[in-house]
């Protein structure tokens, strides 16, 4: 861990501010940023605490939704009767990742920005395009078995470690910010993610100093929800391969359907020709296989991690089944 | 007393109080869970201790070609920077005798230490360890086993790496039924609790270190043959141990390291690994390739037995994993071979892990006989009993004791092992497919030399001691137990200080022999030590009885603290092994059954349930004996299904090396896992005719998940672990 100065900010314009300076990074619940500054994969000059600001209230809108504050722990989140009556998905979700110790720690806003578990970015004498621009990446020819199939580039293949951001995804949540000049953005977390491309190392589109204050959700989408995580072991495991559905189903048909998924790209994915096939459609073998190569489209494996496209593909199947069934 | 003839009836035996064997809670179990028990890292030293930081090599091989420390003297609070450059001549030798360090520019493998920076604190130090500026000339290095194939040859100075009997390659070629199978099992790390620690102290030309040890007298031997000082100047002080599983058999790096920058700092110096340097700094187990081949008659009796082992070390190195020695024992058969090969690598040491051998030997024999059985159309238990030797089948001696069949039927009975459907892909249950399975456990029984001293106080309370360990396996506990019951004490009246080379010499904590052998010195101590309250008290101390504080003999009886007088009194014990470690074939046994769910969509599977039924001599406590089991066999659903170090050839390097992504179970994957001993008693293994059970639990358990998984879905798989992309291909499409 490289030498730091922190502030404990009292107000959001505080916490703009302080994070506006080059090198400084807010902290929140830290259960990621600790570890990565211990191995000098973050090395920020200035730490901007903000566990004290008042971020920590889940209101309904006036929309039918809800506004999760930033700091919000994931336990709390997902222990929220509105959310688990209303947006099963999200709890769900919620409860699959990391273990009862990290998620009382680990907040809403602070979940939007957990860093790749990609091995070779946590390595310093490796090289990673993410952590070290330039440097190449050694999970291409590497051991890339929890890699991306899809939204890669040939800078970096690394997936976004996020099970709250899979299911926020398929809601079509809305990331609330402010900065130093207390400018306001809503940024659709379709958008909040990027792709790689060859920037690796800039992961979202949110600036410097701009501090994230909520996660809005739009009222529930009909149908039933189901967040299935495909992992290596029973639990304390990231997703090789994981599905948020909502999908309304009745009578054999398909009403309407979001999918959202978690351990196959950089960023959650969505692919709206998926959705688009399944409005009205029977519920069927032929209708889930269409969709799923939909979804699909464009995959590519890197050798070690091949087997997450037949198992997407297996999983979908899963779900949109179980989500059929009335 | 040395172990030259069976055990007849003894003090545990005739008169006992009935304290030996019973589920006593751990005796330091309050002070773990309170904080209260201190362990290497957390022994504070004052103001005056330094921290150290170690720096590992990010090559595989190669040469160190420049090395800048300027950054690093310079950076806050750093007091030293120890490279090859400034590090003492060192004493050498393999891994078990010698651990030198920064000896030379030379980079034998990744993650070798390169630099040790010590700073005033612990954060100063790991900062400044970043600022060591290494420049190296890399070489072409050997890191996977199997580029090293070409060069295995026989693995010197061990166990004898092959065995041969009758004529293998004919009785095999001429058996009715074969079978020939590959199969092989990864690199694994131990990933023990806590780290590996020292805080290093000199006084004068005396060093004192506090370290996370398993074996402290050998531990002793090596400081001073590495430090080149005389042995009777080192004191190891080791008194809990946060689990170690091999990894802590032998001195590592961070002890060398710190007494080293002591010395020069003149100043305590305090170091631990952090989580990742663990899995390059000390050893792990090797991968194994391993060739099977079974030859029956028609009715499944073997006529030729055959197990061929690769494994890899660093070149310098002679241990590898004795992957076939159990199938020497286990199985009948006129015609048996086995063999061992190392390949020379340039990777870290490759060393003991819990059940070395037999952990990974079972996950292929015990898989080889499952497959064995199908061919056969037999039952897996039925063909076990068919193969159930009369004596040892390659030693020709009988057994200690051997009850496997018995495991195997009672485990049968207890699981319902009758349900199982013994065509594959059968069972359903929702999305699960449904499987049981069976494997043998086996592990080799030894007794090690081990000394004690118990002394009786004026207040009647005992104090036990010997520089015996404590690894989280309950050694406190069922020493406790012990003295206790010889002494006719209650077990709150005895007090067991281990941890200590100051303390009589005692074999350590690994092999399982840990219990018998300190638990067997003691036994003599305690005896002696009757013999002697027995004739201050005017009586036979062979017939002499001992309980509640007192002494009896023809209707006499004393208390016991009238006759030890205010010094109190103190005897010594001794246990050797004898003539019975050769004239008996010792092993503990045991079988057991898995029953997993296998998801037919994506080929996750998760145990539903597992029994494990074992013999292993007499049990000292119930209680701690059962979770030495229990963890074993979760150790076993780690290696069926989870653990696998992933090396990484182009660097040398182990990619996965955090306990984020090294998998080990965690508590959602042991589900309904139970473990029970069958009544023994062993009068060839040890005066408390007990066998080991530290590793007997890992043995065989993944096999009976594998054969599980074959159970549920039809696919066998070859090579651990068993994780769903090597299942997915093969399963239906259609669910």
């Amino acid at each position: 861990m490289k030498a730091f100065t922190y502030e404990r900010a009292n107000s959001l314009a505080q916490a703009a501010t302080g994070s506006s300076k080059p090198g400084a990074k807010i902290i929140a619940g830290g259960t990621n940023l600790l570890d990565l500054m211990k191995l000098q994969v973050e090395t920020p000059n200035h730490l901007v605490d903000i566990n004290r600001l008042p971020l920590d209230k889940i209101e309904d809108t006036p929309e039918g939704g809800l506004r999760i504050g930033a700091m919000v722990r994931n336990s709390d989140l997902a222990a929220d009767l509105r959310v688990r009556q209303r947006y099963g998905v999200l709890s769900r979700a919620l409860l699959s990742g990391a273990s009862a110790q990290l998620r009382n720690k680990a907040t809403t806003g602070g979940n939007l920005l957990q860093r790749t578990r990609c091995y070779y970015f946590y390595d310093v004498t490796k090289p990673c395009n993410k952590r070290d621009p330039g440097s190449g990446c050694a999970a291409l020819g590497g051991f890339n078995r929890i890699h991306a199939i899809l939204g890669a580039s040939d800078q970096c293949i690394a997936v976004n470690p996020s099970d709250m951001a899979v299911a926020l995804r398929a809601l079509d949540a809305q990331v609330e910010t402010v900065n130093a000049d207390n400018a306001t953005r809503a940024i659709p977390i379709a958008e909040f993610h990027r792709l790689p491309g060859m920037t690796p190392q800039i992961e979202t589109t949110l600036r410097q100093g701009e501090v994230i204050t909520a996660v809005t959700l739009p009222p529930p989408p009909p149908g039933k929800h189901i967040y299935r995580k495909v992992r290596d072991r029973a639990s304390y495991a990231f997703a090789l391969v994981s599905v948020a559905a909502v999908v309304d189903a009745a009578g054999g048909r398909i009403r309407s359907a979001r999918l959202a998924f978690g351990g196959l790209a950089p960023k959650p994915w969505r692919v709206a020709q998926a959705e688009e096939r399944l409005i009205g459609a029977s519920a069927s073998e032929r209708t889930f296989d269409s969709a799923a190569s939909d979804v699909l489209n464009g995959a590519r494996g890197f050798g070690g991690n091949d087997f997450k496209i037949p198992l997407t593909r297996r999983t979908l199947r899963a779900v949109l089944t179980e989500a059929s069934v009335t | 007393m040395e172990m030259d003839a069976p055990i007849g009836s003894n003090a545990l035996d005739v008169g006992a109080q009935g304290v030996v064997g019973k589920p006593l809670d751990r005796v330091d179990g309050r002070l773990k869970v309170t904080g209260g028990a201190r362990y290497a890292y957390e022994v504070e030293q004052g103001p005056k201790t330094a921290y150290g930081f170690v720096v590992e090599a990010s090559i595989g091989k190669g040469q160190i070609k420049s090395i800048d420390t300027g950054p690093a003297e310079r950076a806050p609070g750093v007091t030293l920077v120890l490279t090859y450059r400034n590090a003492p001549q060192q004493g050498t030798g393999n891994h078990h005798v010698a651990h030198p360090v920064l000896t030379s520019p030379e980079v034998l493998y990744y993650g070798l230490p390169v630099a040790f920076v010590v700073a005033e604190t612990f954060e100063e130090a790991r900062a400044a360890a970043y600022l060591v500026r290494v420049n190296y000339a890399r070489t072409p290095g050997r890191f996977a086993l199997r580029s090293g194939l070409g060069q295995a040859r026989a693995p010197q100075g061990g166990a004898p790496p092959d065995s041969a009997v009758g004529d293998f390659a004919g009785a095999f070629a001429a058996a009715p039924v074969r079978l020939d199978v590959t199969y092989t099992t990864p690199l694994q790390s131990q990933a023990m609790m806590e780290p590996h620690a020292t805080l290093a102290m000199w006084d004068g030309d005396n060093l004192i270190l506090h370290t996370s040890n398993q074996m402290l007298n050998q531990g002793r031997d090596a400081v001073a043959r590495t430090l080149q000082i005389p042995v009777e100047n080192v004191r190891l002080i080791s008194p809990y141990i946060g689990g170690g599983f091999g990894s802590k058999l032998w001195v590592n790096a961070d002890a060398i390291l710190a007494a080293i920058a002591a010395r020069q700092l003149n100043r305590p110096v305090k170091t631990a690994l952090t989580r990742q340097q663990i899995f390059h700094v000390t050893t792990h187990r090797s991968d194994t390739i391993q060739r099977i081949r079974l030859g029956t008659d028609r009715d499944g009796r073997i006529l030729a037995i055959g197990h061929d082992v690769f494994s890899g070390n660093l070149w310098s190195e002679q241990n590898y994993e004795g992957a076939a020695l159990q199938t020497r024992t286990l199985y009948a058969g006129e015609n048996r071979l086995t063999r061992h090969r190392l390949a020379p690598l340039d990777i870290p040491v490759a060393s003991s892990m819990r059940a070395p051998g037999e952990a990974v030997g079972l996950l292929a024999l015990e898989c080889a006989i499952d497959e064995l059985a199908e061919k056969l159309d037999l039952d897996p238990i039925e063909l076990r009993l068919r193969n159930e030797p009369a004596a040892d089948p390659e030693k020709h001696i009988p057994y200690s004791s051997r009850h496997l069949i018995s495991c195997l039927q009672e485990g049968a009975r207890r699981f319902g092992w009758d349900r199982r459907n013994s065509k594959p892909g059968q069972s359903r249950d929702g999305r699960w497919l449904v499987g049981m399975g069976v494997a043998a456990a086996t592990r080799g029984n030894t007794l090690q030399l081990s000394k004690a001293n118990v002394r009786l106080g004026p207040d009647g309370s005992a104090v036990v001691r010997m520089a015996m360990t404590d690894i989280g396996t309950g050694t406190y506990t069922i020493l406790t137990q012990i003295a206790a019951e010889m002494l006719g004490l209650a077990p709150e009246q005895v007090r067991v200080e281990l941890g200590d080379t100051s303390f009589p010499q005692a074999s350590g904590s690994g092999g399982s022999y840990g219990a018998a052998s300190s638990g067997s010195a003691l036994f003599d101590a305690c005896n002696n030590l009757r013999a002697k309250l027995a004739r201050l008290a005017g009586m036979d101390p062979d017939s002499a009885r001992f309980g509640d504080g007192r002494i009896e003999a023809a209707g006499q009886s004393r208390q016991l603290v009238d006759l030890v007088g205010p010094g109190g009194i103190d005897a010594d014990g001794e246990i050797k092994p004898g003539a019975t470690s050769t004239e008996f074939s010792q092993q503990s046994y045991g079988a057991h059954f898995a029953e997993v769910g296998v998801d037919i969509d994506t080929g996750e599977v998760r145990l539903r349930r597992m029994l494990g039924v074992f013999t292993a001599g007499r049990i000292l406590n119930e209680k701690t004996a059962r979770s030495q089991a229990i963890g074993g066999m979760i150790f076993g659903i780690g290696a069926a299904l989870e653990e696998a170090l992933i090396l990484d050839p182009r660097f040398g390097c182990f990619v996965n090396h955090d306990l984020a992504e090294y998998h080990v179970p965690v508590h959602a994957d042991v589900v309904d896992v139970d473990a029970i001993f069958l009544p023994e008693l062993d009068a060839e293994s040890n005066p408390l005719k007990s066998k080991g059970v530290g590793e007997l639990g890992i043995c065989g358990a993944g096999a009976s998940i594998a054969n599980a998984i074959y159970n549920a879905c039809g696919v066998r798989v070859r090579d651990y672990p068993i994780t769903l992309d090597k299942l997915i291909s093969e399963l239906p499409t259609q669910s």
